[in-house]
């Protein structure tokens, strides 16, 4: 019996079939290029109109909104680069963002500092929401943007962005949000909330890696990051990813029509989060109710994170940790850090993402999995010899 | 993370993992900030041969794997010559690590000098050789 199941979603998910199929004829036989003059071309813009115009509908925004990117990473850099750089001369120098953004945001705001800009980082509480006492007294008539996830990668949390816009634009700051985790995962109108601009991924809703977009509402300018022969109406150059771009618009649609399944979903996800807190020394990591449907984040203490990667892949079951040893980066989880769980504990945090793929029979699989590993580390650990001898002498 | 087969056999199958009850060296090394401890113990006859060597590691793959190795590597020998042991002969023995992961075999190194350290203040032999505060800083190389 050899089992497989991905429970990483968050990093990345598999291009769906219907995408791959939406996808082929580009390679196939619409190969043209949509700046084009002759029929190749016009049939390629046939088809980069219809995309920008099915995922607008998605979106609820309008198509002229939609400017392609080479994904959630470059979406990120560009609207906040963008923004900053557009802003700064009317004054404005200084950026709002959190703690618990992507290092796409983060390094992008140190970088904005270097060159002279003011950022502040807003902090979280213990469940990963935004304080919104501290934002609305950090941003001020100098903010350029205001940058907040729409969701948390690491434990799920769901941010109040409603009202993190009214704290903006009150002091007339633009509104960016990182919505990578949120878009496919829960119902994003566009025409409701009124951030200025978002980035989304096509990688996280089972569209290829190397697609994504900025929608910038109609009417707010920012800098242009690649220049380049004038698409995108010359705010975004390079020859458009056409291939990628109808199979990102087909991954929208679906993850629009799979929204039924997100009930199921995050009942999985509570029935992952309950059985495992029942181990001792765990607890959930992000916000117990508000959080994405499929994302559970626990913290098993006295174990570290990476050794139970290594044996939940042993056993087939893909997932991640917010442990420094994992990543090339060594550092532990910044977003652990930020809602208080000490260092030695960050470095036990177990992600699993699941998605509509997910069945109840992985989700036992997973249970009757983690425990007997997590025992397994604990029992050569020199942290937990400690705590069972103190429990010893307490009995 | 990719690991050779030979870290991998260490890793799910850690060889002289336990305590030594009345140890006569025990030697800790790392902190759980960085993410990884080491704790060896040795049990060392009139010889000065190491007849036992166990270990408990808070850490990943490579920090249990490096510590199962170091044991077998320092276990029947003196103690001498487990002074001489380097992190690059535990590299070498396990075919290799990641260069990320290089600083957990330097712990393992660590964690064994440590324990002999403890044994040689137990009987009152000097320590002639040098103790690293180990506050290893990783390289920070990527984000995921």
């Amino acid at each position: 019996m050899s089992r497989f199941i991905y429970a990483d979603n968050a990093a990345t998910t598999p291009v769906s079939r219907e995408v791959i199929d939406a996808m082929m004829p580009c390679f196939e036989s619409e190969w043209g290029n949509p700046s084009s003059a002759h029929s190749m071309g016009i049939s390629a813009k046939d088809m980069l109109d219809d995309a920008r115009e099915r995922i607008a509908n998605v979106l609820g925004c309008s198509a002229g909104e939609i400017y392609f990117t080479s994904g959630g990473t470059e979406a990120d850099n560009w609207a906040i680069r963008g923004a900053a750089m557009r802003m700064k001369a009317k004054g404005r120098t200084h950026i709002v963002t959190s703690k618990i953004e992507h290092p796409a945001v983060l390094r992008t705001c140190e970088a904005l500092a270097k060159e002279g800009f003011d950022v502040s980082y807003v902090g979280v509480d213990k469940y990963g929401v935004i304080d919104l006492d501290e934002l609305r007294s950090v941003v001020t008539d100098k903010t350029a943007v205001v940058a907040i996830m729409f969701a948390n990668n690491e434990i799920g949390t769901i941010e109040p962005i409603e009202e993190i816009v009214e704290i903006a634009h009150a002091k007339g700051a633009l509104m960016f949000t990182d919505a990578v985790q949120a878009v496919g995962n829960m119902d994003i109108d566009l025409s409701k909330i009124k951030v200025d601009m978002l980035a989304l991924s096509g990688h996280k809703l089972h569209a290829p890696k190397g697609i994504g977009l900025l929608y910038i509402r109609k009417g707010v300018v920012i800098g242009n990051l690649i220049e380049g022969g004038g698409q995108e109406k010359r705010k975004r150059g390079g020859t458009e990813n056409l291939p990628y771009i109808v199979g990102l618009a087909r991954a929208l649609e679906l993850a629009k029509e799979n929204m039924v399944h997100l009930p199921r979903v995050a009942a999985m996800r509570d029935r992952l989060i309950s059985e495992l807190t029942k181990i001792p020394y765990s607890s959930l990591n992000g916000h117990p109710t508000n959080r994405l449907p499929g994302l559970v984040n626990i913290g098993f203490e006295f174990i570290e994170g990476e050794s139970m990667l290594l044996w939940l892949d042993m056993k087939g079951i893909c997932a991640s940790t917010g442990s420094a040893c994992s990543s090339a980066s060594l550092d532990a989880s910044h977003v652990l850090l930020a809602i208080g769980v000490p260092h030695e504990k960050a470095h036990g945090s177990l992600r699993l993402s699941i998605s509509k793929d997910t069945t109840e029979d992985d989700i036992d699989y997973i249970i009757e999995n983690v425990a007997p590993i997590v025992e397994k580390l604990r029992n050569m650990s020199p942290l937990w010899e400690e705590i069972v001898k103190k429990e010893k002498v307490n009995l | 993370m990719k690991y050779s087969e030979k870290v991998m056999d260490h890793f799910t199958n850690p060889r002289n993992v336990g305590e030594i009850e009345n140890a006569d060296g025990v030697g800790v090394v790392g902190n759980a900030k960085c993410g990884d401890i080491m704790k060896m113990y040795l049990k060392i006859d009139e010889n000065e041969v190491i007849t036992d060597c166990k270990f408990k590691t808070f850490g990943c793959g490579a920090a249990i794997a490096t510590s199962s190795m170091a044991t077998e590597l320092v276990k029947g020998h003196t103690v001498e010559e487990a002074l001489k042991l380097t992190n690059s002969a535990v590299v070498e023995a396990l075919d290799g690590l990641p260069a990320v992961k290089v600083h957990c075999s330097v712990l393992a190194e660590e964690a064994i000098k440590s324990a002999v350290a403890d044994y040689y203040t137990k009987i009152g032999k000097p320590v002639d050789f040098e103790l690293e505060d180990h506050d290893h800083d990783h390289d920070h190389v990527v984000e995921d």
